[in-house]
């Protein structure tokens, strides 16, 4: 409990600190050497900081900025376009030339991706997050399928080869994590689920089993 | 849960400006890569390029602008290219068989340039024009002169190279059309040279 305070108490200090580290050159060129490392650890991990950053934000501030987005709905909606954004491979060839486009990304990720997920995230519903889980491993899918079928480079700074490897990896992690998500909802206790809501989703969880 | 007249409105401004921002970054849904966007957007406004001084194989010193009230082709190469550079080799020798006689030297021509300025010297550029047939004067091997100038010109061009790790290069290979005022007008696809060279052929 002390160590969630002393945490929460220095959340957009994470949240900075941690996009930082991402963004010195070295992280970059480590990452964004690869298309594969790019689009399957760089950008989950912006993703991540702004997810984590927001669930360590005063419990005060995630209620007001909440109410401010307008509920779970518009949450989830901003994260999926934005999350659309950038899997557009021209998207992916302009942060890689343009660094306003790299600073843009490095924004966007966290904050209108990360964020507003994790808002929404404690406060749907299991069909909610049936929802969002189901429409994510599906784009992740058609993308890599996409990525390893296109007769054409889709991105000018990456190896034709690096994208037919990336969209397979993408097709066995939509794979894997379909597998995973259909594990936790018929063996249930999910260990994502916050304590708070864990006994009424449960409720629910058994409801949508049995139909 | 009813969703209240906030969620409503906040969602329908959330569809609203993430679907403009996917418009304004697609082009309208029409160009989903960077190579389909360069491509529109020379079409769209015809880009001037620099006058980067280049030598062809013959060790003259020309500018692209030397062109100008001629329509040119340009594509970027490297000689020790095997695989895709064969085909733009052999994709620009048919436009050349193919485009009449009359046409080409006077009213059209040809440049292959190389981007690998380190490895491809005159003596290169010679080969490389002899297994084609380049004869220097409809069709040139060229390279710059200047090796400082070569990435100025490829960002002018939109031509992204990057090694692929065995030595040699991948590109996004094209044929960059360039006006008679002497600006890129367009860029093509070269998998099919010989509807092109029939297109200049009738180039009004």
């Amino acid at each position: 409990m002390a160590l969630r305070i002393v945490l929460s108490r220095y959340a957009p200090l994470w949240l900075g600190s941690l996009c930082l580290l991402l963004a010195t050159p070295l992280a970059r060129e480590s990452m964004e050497a690869t298309m594969s490392a790019h689009m399957l650890v760089q950008i989950p991990l912006l993703v991540a900081s702004g997810f984590l950053s927001c669930m360590l934000l005063p419990e005060y501030w995630q209620e007001k900025l909440f109410v401010t987005m307008g509920g779970a709905i518009p949450c989830v909606l901003l994260a999926l376009f934005a999350a659309s954004y950038w899997m557009l491979p021209r998207a992916l060839d302009a942060a890689l030339s343009h660094p306003l486009a790299e600073a843009a990304k490095f924004i966007s990720l966290p904050v209108l991706v990360g964020l507003p997920l994790a808002l929404a995230w404690k406060r749907l519903s299991i069909i909610g997050r049936g929802f969002v889980w189901t429409n994510f491993i599906s784009m992740l899918a058609v993308l890599g399928w996409l990525y390893i079928d296109a007769p054409v480079r889709v991105c000018n700074n990456y190896l034709v080869n690096q994208q037919e490897s990336t969209g397979w990896l993408m097709v066995k992690l939509a794979f894997m994590l379909f597998l995973w998500w259909l594990g936790t909802l018929f063996i249930g206790g999910n260990p994502a689920l916050p304590e708070n809501s864990a006994a009424e989703t449960g409720n629910e969880e058994m409801q949508t089993g049995r139909v | 849960m009813i969703p209240g007249k906030r969620t409503i409105a906040a969602a329908g401004l959330v569809i609203l400006m993430g679907a403009s921002i996917l418009w304004w970054g697609t082009d309208g849904f029409s160009a989903f890569t960077a190579e389909t966007a360069r491509r529109l957007e020379v079409l769209r406004s015809p880009r001037q390029l620099p006058a980067t001084a280049l030598e062809d194989q013959d060790g003259h010193v020309f500018r692209l602008q030397d062109y100008q009230g001629r329509l040119v082709a340009v594509e970027f190469i490297y000689t020790r290219c095997t695989t895709l550079c064969r085909s733009m080799g052999m994709a620009f020798k048919q436009i050349l068989d193919r485009v009449p006689q009359q046409a080409p030297g006077r009213d059209f021509a040809l440049v292959s340039i190389s981007f690998d300025t380190e490895r491809d010297d005159l003596s290169s550029l010679k080969a490389y024009a002899n297994t084609y047939g380049a004869d220097g004067t409809r069709w040139r091997i060229a390279r710059v002169r200047n090796a400082a100038d070569l990435k100025p010109l490829l960002n002018a061009f939109g031509i992204v190279v990057i090694p692929d790790g065995l030595g040699g290069f991948e590109h996004n290979a094209a044929i960059h059309l360039l006006g008679r005022d002497g600006k890129l007008i367009q860029i093509i696809d070269i998998d099919d040279p010989l509807q092109f060279a029939d297109r200049i052929a009738t180039w009004h």
